[in-house]
């Protein structure tokens, strides 16, 4: 059964588009080949609005918008890439990069790391802010991955898949701002959660090398966070 | 008036390091002290990592030798994971190995020490460089870059990189060896073992003309160490330790690397970041030894292969026990790259070198990992300690250049006694103590788990300690 929807005409880029008005500014860009960088998001996942690199400009207000949360409205006037949105972007990225202890050379996801990816596609070459040198933890107590908190920008993907996907929510969040941490369980370590199924999904939509298969480590072995677009398709549900 | 020489830094060496030589009262060398100025630490921030991390983390130690601590460090996994790893893998690993010690012998000595010995000692510094070789003997400059190229290649294509390559890990490698790639490298090698032989030949005849600099530089009775495989070959990937004297006689023979700390110590001095390990039952200093190429070619009875065990027996008949001179280690390095060549040859042509089962899989099953290997400078152990989670919790480096150390001074000593008269600081004496230090081919940012500029500072300092004189080159 289909149910008719309405569809929004709108501009991006100075490209005129349409969509359905369920659908998000990011969706539709991305349907008419409009690149707009994202991090946090996953196909497949529920959006959060995390990491703010996907911010595009409105007309008419001043205000930014994360376009993987804001729904197409008629007659909108989007432009995804000025030097201000730029700005903001590597801005984002310095900020993620100061942040926590991140060291691309000997990182397993070194060469296949999203965070890296967007370091380089969005012209990053310095970091401004001074870094932070956090002491965290590493959680190896499981039999066949880790957690790194050192390499964690909390996106969020591995709470979100644990519990829309795989329905065990494992994961969490625990504390606010700079204290904030991804935590298994009511934060025990991750090798005597009962929840946890071990079924790696949580490993493979990590950007980063925050969450990894120990077997993995010096292989430059890559994620594939793909499955989740097939798996949504065998279930019958979104694509 | 007793003064103190110091010469900050020393060039055309693995990172920074000064010299300090006292003279007494009648202008003579009393002593020597090579000092290594910076600290790296990583034996400290590796805490608290996990140890499959290792391999990739402590090749970071040098962009040189990052193969040696990569192997070395593997192998101290694969004693924290308690398995074999397939036979596949550890032809693979002693192929990337060899080819790590070729590309690193052809930058000491082409790169590094050719300038010296074809220009001579007192040649323009301006000029006593690569380029200068290259202008002078455009053959023996070109066969250097093609060899190295060679070694680096090899690398390149076992590891994906030339410099930090990973597909080392713990409990083999991470990818079987193709036939496309294993042809490529076969191609490589006829090439490579021309330069090595006409460099070779021309060396030979070179090093007659340096007899005060074999008679001078560091040519001293003292021990040798290195591994040695069961065969009497020196042991590159692995092996037992050996120790023989001066003479060539067998001190200590079939030594378990991971039984280091029972005949190995480490002496910390205030003057420097190297720790000086010794041979333990003859204790600090007299228990000092030497390690690499010389030390490798004294200890073993052949090098398993054709052309370099003829190359060998011409080189061991130079002295009639073991070679002493420190001058020899180029020579020494000479017959280990044509040694690894033929090596390399014979693995490929082994069928067995293109299995597709290169990994052994396991957990944590040991809470301690010694391994050992040799890399280009000598001996290398790495020894981790970790807890149940696999987490390091504490880490020892056994590196080549410390090994030597002791030697070092001992060397820096006999050579500045020989060249320092009076209380003019000459060129020649400033050269012939860079050069003998160069013979060791130390690579002080391994060492000191350092990195920085290379220029030349020497300092002459009296009694007092007021500024004498001041010779600066950079």
């Amino acid at each position: 059964m289909t149910q008719a929807m309405e569809v929004k005409t709108l501009r991006i880029d100075g490209v005129d588009v349409s969509a359905r008005a369920d659908q998000t500014i990011l969706e539709a860009a991305r349907e008419n080949n409009i690149a707009i960088p994202t991090l946090c998001h996953l196909d497949g996942l529920s959006d959060v609005g995390a990491c703010r690199l996907c911010l595009v400009e409105v007309a008419g207000t001043n205000r930014l918008f994360p376009s993987c949360v804001t729904r197409v409205e008629e007659g909108m006037q989007i432009t995804t890439s000025t030097d201000r949105l730029q700005k903001y972007r590597r801005m984002t990225l310095e900020l993620l990069f100061a942040e926590r202890n991140h060291v691309c050379s000997v990182c397993v996801s070194n060469g296949a790391c999203e965070l890296q990816a967007l370091g380089q596609s969005q012209g990053l070459t310095h970091i401004e802010f001074p870094y932070r040198f956090p002491q965290l933890p590493v959680d190896a107590s499981h039999e066949r991955f880790t957690l790194d908190h050192n390499r964690c920008i909390l996106c969020t993907r591995c709470v979100r898949v644990c519990g829309e996907i795989e329905g065990a929510h494992t994961w969490d969040v625990m504390g606010r701002g700079e204290k904030a941490r991804v935590i298994t369980d009511l934060d025990q370590p991750w090798g005597t959660s009962e929840s946890c199924t071990s079924c790696g999904k949580c490993v493979e939509v990590c950007p980063t090398g925050a969450l990894f298969d120990k077997s993995d480590v010096g292989t430059r072995a890559r994620k594939h966070p793909e499955f989740l677009t097939y798996l949504n398709e065998m279930r019958g549900g979104q694509s | 008036m007793a003064r103190t020489i110091i010469i900050d830094p020393v060039t055309r060496l693995e990172g920074h390091a000064k010299i300090t030589l006292q003279t007494n009262d009648r202008g003579e060398v009393e002593s020597a002290r090579f000092h290594v100025t910076q600290l790296r630490g990583f034996e400290k921030f590796c805490e608290g990592r996990p140890f499959y991390e290792m391999p990739t983390l402590m090749s970071r130690i040098c962009g040189i030798c990052p193969v040696s601590h990569l192997i070395t460090s593997a192998k101290a996994c694969d004693a924290i994971l308690a398995v074999r790893i397939p036979p596949t893998a550890a032809k693979l690993r002693r192929i990337l190995n060899l080819a790590q010690i070729i590309q690193s012998h052809a930058l000491s000595f082409f790169y590094l020490s050719s300038p010296d010995l074809l220009l001579g000692m007192e040649a323009d510094p301006a000029e006593r460089n690569l380029f200068g070789v290259v202008r002078a003997n455009p053959e023996l400059g070109r066969g250097g870059v093609r060899l190295r190229q060679f070694g680096q290649q090899v690398i390149e294509l076992l590891g994906e990189k030339r410099i930090h390559p990973g597909w080392v890990i713990p409990g083999g490698v991470s990818e079987a060896l193709s036939a496309e790639k294993r042809d490529r490298i076969l191609a490589m090698i006829p090439e490579a073992l021309a330069i090595t032989q006409n460099t070779l030949a021309w060396f030979k005849i070179r090093f007659e003309s340096f007899r005060e600099e074999v008679r001078t530089f560091a040519n001293f009775p003292s021990l040798f160490m290195g591994l040695v495989t069961g065969n009497d070959r020196p042991g590159y990937y692995d092996g037992k330790i050996r120790f023989t004297d001066s003479t060539g006689r067998i001190v200590a023979d079939n030594l378990d690397p991971a039984n280091y700390p029972e005949f190995m110590g480490e002496e910390v001095e205030q003057a420097t970041y190297v720790k000086s390990p010794y041979y333990k039952p003859m204790g600090y200093p007299n228990g000092m030894y030497r390690v690499g190429p010389l030390a490798r070619l004294n200890l073993s009875k052949r090098c398993g292969t054709p052309l370099a065990d003829q190359e060998w027996t011409e080189f061991r008949s130079l002295e009639r026990g073991a070679v002493l001179s420190s001058f020899h280690y180029h020579y020494a390095r000479l017959i280990e790259i044509l040694h690894g060549i033929e090596r390399i040859h014979a693995l490929l042509d082994d069928p067995e070198i293109l299995d597709t089962h290169v990994r052994a899989s396991a957990s944590l099953n040991n809470l301690e990992g010694i391994g050992a290997s040799e890399a280009p400078r000598g001996t290398l152990i790495h020894h981790y300690r970790v807890n149940e989670q696999g987490l390091i919790t504490w880490a020892n480096l056994i590196i080549a250049t410390g090994h030597n150390n002791l030697a070092m001074n001992r060397g820096i000593l006999q050579v500045a006694r020989h060249y320092v008269h009076g209380d003019k600081l000459t060129d020649g004496m400033l050269n012939r103590v860079e050069a003998v230090i160069r013979a060791f081919d130390p690579c002080l940012s391994c060492s000191t788990h350092a990195a920085g500029q290379m220029a030349i500072h020497v300092r002459l300092v009296n009694t007092a300690g007021e500024l004498m004189d001041e010779v600066r080159r950079s």
